[in-house]
């Protein structure tokens, strides 16, 4: 006994022999009460008929489709809005931070205001003042809010023009890749040429015409494959067009608005984490004030803005989850309906933890790639 | 001619010429910071214009078009064309409703006591200058709590012995560890103390597997198993209690501080059971603020010691526990708190013996506390982790033990590196229990979601104004949390600059 490693052994067994028994002890309850109610434990309940109707519906669903197909159509617009959500959150989170260190009185002290106000609400409080707040009471779809573009605002969500390409535009589409690939080669080439000859060659803009300019041009060629379907407002409803319904607006603002005052103050902490000798040195050496961000400061602010905007991206992702409260068909919603149909609840939980996990790893494994590209290399 | 020079010697030094007037003053700070370049003049008008619209907008909505009295939703109608702004008559109608939940009226006073209670303890204990810190500490953990429980509840519960052996293994464990901090106190004993308060544990165990002869105690029922486990605890307490007086020179101290466990289990029993002619509120009518506040400061108080244990857990040398504290923190942490707060509405009953029912409220505060333990541990372990390695060897040389080292050296130090995370923590928190409402508990927002979908409230403006309130009140708790963290931490960083 006053070995340490003995005692810690005994610990140790005595822990997991515990751990052990608690949990037989709850799955015997588990299966003793599943029993009493009559429902089968396993996941057979996935392939039965799923009978319920989904708003919104990213891939091919019907109320007669499966129960494991409804939770598809659920983990997609899961992933739909949280990526959506990360994308703005960014782009307003990146704006107000580095508005938030600027010299002007008025551009700070608004930045400022937004990010107090934001930050220290809770989400769920957003979505609901945006789905209650603002979007139900909108005016319905005959009197609804024109908005440039021949786009509608109703209380029936946002009505915009959708695109339908013709079979040709498949060349478009090509043209673009094409442009994005001979855009890296060539980004590699001249750095390849850089370090060999010290000779600068041009990059930007030849990367321009070829991503923009040749998709354009191959795409007038082609003869504009593309026409607009333009929401036209009938008696009763606006008939046509792209719909983007209410509930998944109402997520999609209130997240990203909310996660982008978390976004702002993580970049305003990386920029100011790069010593003022880094800027100095930099015009030191003649780099002009672009390039002494691009090259200096900003890949130096981001090993300090990575970690913690990798965990706000899955502060998001996981938050996607409060859409149940508006009823926008995520994962969890749609989860819920099934665990109230079928009464399969240790099966739909386990679905969830394991999409929710899952997700997690797969974004926490993904910036991790990006920080180690990003890290100092030290010799 | 030298008479001549001198007189043009300076004898103190010339002042210095104004700055010139494009460079000083008033409008000169405001052309530097509104109107420095072209650029930056058409962003300051554009936003000036932009600011004062929304503020004359904002203050047209919350007071010059609003509606401060009315009874119902006919108040806040544009009778005559004209728009309606917030329609704050609904907010003061509903305002109990907010405030108490459901709570029956003629009990709200208990309410009102307890918040007071929990103001007067709290504010003394924010502001340093205060004296009587640890008294007020006392009352705040140890006192406030017992007392919000008695008052809000109402007392009169049922207690199986099982729970009670359950308090008083927890005391018998607590009271090891005050002893262990006394460091003239025998070892022997302490390790007597540790095992009986084990060996209760399994016998608590095992009494909930196998069947043995119930009766009655006072009040409680126990069985003849728990009971024994029980009566282990009491001896440990005791062994515990002895060791600390049979070597210390100052023993009333010492013992009182050891005694403390079991007297305050003792005190929470008989409270709770017995009769104090207060009407008993069950959880299901309470609503509003109040189960806001109660969720969150339960979840903050259980989730600080949780989470310094799992901490521990995750930097320990032993493999199994290690692993298990990093997945049990992993896990919490990988999941939204709507599925956790789901798996305790609907997974709990399962995992219990059929008939053993749970209270709803008690379910999600057991979900919220686990979770956010999980975050709590990230936090602790950040500071155990900036605490130099010198500490801990310093510790062992000394001959303390693990536990004393971690309660006496690495701790008072990890835990004061750590305070800003652990208030974003707690803010995080407090934000969190807002989800309660989705499993169906009335907390204030979940109170102001039903007040503002009564038929006899029904108005466009009525959601907008009733979740402004909402999010103003919990604006300011989150913001004073965060402002007295800045302050804290200015306060103690100044040890910490070289």
């Amino acid at each position: 006994m006053r070995d340490p490693k003995i005692r810690g052994l005994i610990i140790q067994i005595v822990l997991i022999i515990a751990i052990l028994a608690f949990a037989s002890w709850l799955i015997n309850n588990t299966v003793r009460n599943l029993a009493d109610a009559n429902i089968a434990a396993g996941f057979g309940f996935l392939s039965s008929r799923a009978g319920f109707d989904i708003g919104q519906l990213p891939i091919e669903y019907s109320s007669n489709s499966s129960y494991g197909r409804a939770l598809l159509v659920g983990f997609t617009n899961t992933v739909i809005v949280a990526a959506a959500g990360i994308m703005l959150a960014t782009i307003v989170g990146f704006i107000i931070g580095i508005s938030r260190l600027s010299h002007n009185y008025l551009v700070r002290g608004l930045s400022t205001i937004y990010v107090e106000v934001f930050r220290n609400v809770p989400p769920l409080l957003v979505i609901l003042f945006w789905y209650f707040g603002v979007l139900s009471v909108l005016p319905g779809p005959r009197e609804a809010l024109e908005l440039p573009f021949s786009s509608f605002l109703s209380n029936r969500g946002l009505q915009t023009p959708a695109a339908i390409f013709d079979p040709v535009a498949w060349l478009t589409l090509i043209a673009f890749v094409g442009g994005i690939a001979g855009s890296i080669w060539l980004a590699r080439a001249n750095k390849q040429r850089l370090l060999q000859t010290g000779e600068l060659r041009p990059t930007l803009w030849p990367a321009i015409g070829m991503i923009v300019g040749l998709p354009l041009v191959v795409f007038v060629l082609s003869g504009f494959p593309v026409s607009f379907q333009v929401p036209e407002a009938t008696r009763f409803n606006l008939v046509g067009g792209w719909r983007v319904e209410p509930e998944f607006l109402a997520l999609f603002l209130a997240l990203s608005f909310y996660t982008a005052s978390f976004v702002a103050e993580i970049v305003r902490a990386g920029i100011l984490s790069v010593s003022k000798g880094q800027t100095e040195a930099a015009s030191a050496l003649g780099l002009p004030r672009g390039k002494s961000l691009r090259l200096v400061i900003v890949p130096q602010a981001f090993r300090v803005i990575i970690p913690p905007l990798t965990s706000q991206y899955l502060n998001l992702t996981k938050n996607t989850s409060l859409g149940l409260a508006v009823g926008y068909p995520e994962l969890v919603a749609i989860g819920n309906t099934v665990l109230n149909q079928t009464g399969q609840s240790v099966e739909v939980v386990a679905i969830w933890m394991v999409v929710y996990l899952g997700l997690s790893v797969s974004v926490a494994g993904f910036m991790n790639w990006f920080n180690a590209r990003m890290a100092l290399v030290e010799r | 001619m030298e008479e001549h020079v001198s007189a043009y010697v300076a004898r103190e030094q010339k002042k210095p010429l104004p700055p010139p007037p494009t460079e000083a003053g008033a409008l000169a700070v405001l052309r530097k910071n509104l109107f420095a370049t072209p650029l930056d003049s058409i962003v300051t008008i554009l936003l000036g214009l932009f600011s004062v619209w929304a503020a004359w907008r904002i203050f047209d909505w919350s007071v010059l078009s609003a509606v401060f009295t009315g009874s119902s939703r006919e108040a806040c109608l544009a009778g005559d064309g004209a728009p309606v702004g917030a329609c704050w008559a609904f907010v003061r109608a509903k305002f109990g409703l907010f405030t108490y939940g459901l709570y029956p009226v003629d009990e709200r006073w208990r309410v009102d006591l307890t918040m007071l209670l929990l103001v007067a303890f709290t504010l003394p204990f924010a502001i340093p200058r205060v004296p009587f810190k640890g008294l007020n500490l006392f009352l705040l953990v140890g006192a406030f709590p017992l007392i919000a429980l008695v008052l809000l509840t109402g007392g009169q519960f049922r207690i199986g012995g099982g729970w009670v052996a359950f308090m008083f293994i927890l005391a018998a464990f607590v009271s090891t560890m005050l002893a262990a901090g006394n460091l003239n106190a025998p070892p022997g004993w302490l390790r007597v103390a540790t095992w009986l308060a084990a060996i209760a544990v399994l016998v608590l165990i095992v009494s909930n597997i196998l069947p043995s002869g119930q009766f009655r105690l006072l009040v409680f029922s126990f069985t003849t198993l728990s009971l024994v486990a029980f009566l282990l605890a009491v001896a440990s307490i005791a062994v515990s209690a002895f060791a600390s007086v049979s070597s210390s020179g100052k023993h009333a101290s010492v013992l009182m501080h050891v005694l403390l466990p079991p007297l305050y289990v003792a005190a929470l029993l008989v409270l709770l059971a017995g009769d104090l002619g207060l009407q008993p509120v069950p959880t299901s009518r309470w609503g509003g603020l109040l189960v806001t506040l109660v969720v969150a400061l339960t979840g903050i108080a259980a989730s600080l010691p949780l989470g310094i244990l799992l901490a521990l857990g995750r930097r320990s040398h032993l493999p199994a526990i290690r692993l298990l504290s990093v997945v049990f923190i992993e896990f919490w942490r990988g999941v939204p708190l709507i599925t956790v707060l789901f798996m305790s509405a609907f997974m709990i009953p399962l995992l219990l013996p059929s008939g053993v029912s749970f209270n709803q409220l008690l379910r999600a505060l057991l979900g919220v506390a686990l979770f956010s333990a999980a975050y709590m541990a990230e936090v602790v372990r950040g500071g155990l982790q900036a605490v130099p390695k010198g500490q801990y060897e310093g510790a062992q040389a000394l001959g303390l033990g693990y536990w004393q080292m971690m309660r006496l050296v690495v701790m008072p130090q990890a835990i004061k590196l750590v305070i800003p995370g652990i208030v974003n923590t707690f803010i995080g928190l407090f934000k969190d229990t807002s989800l309660v409402y989705i499993i169906g508990l009335a907390d204030l927002l979940g109170a102001v979601r039903r007040g503002f979908s009564d038929p006899n409230w029904i108005t466009p403006t009525t959601p907008a104004s009733g979740l402004v309130f909402a999010g103003f009140v919990f604006w300011l708790f989150c913001f004073g949390m965060s402002r007295y963290s800045i302050f804290m931490e200015r306060r103690l960083e100044t040890g910490h600059k070289n």
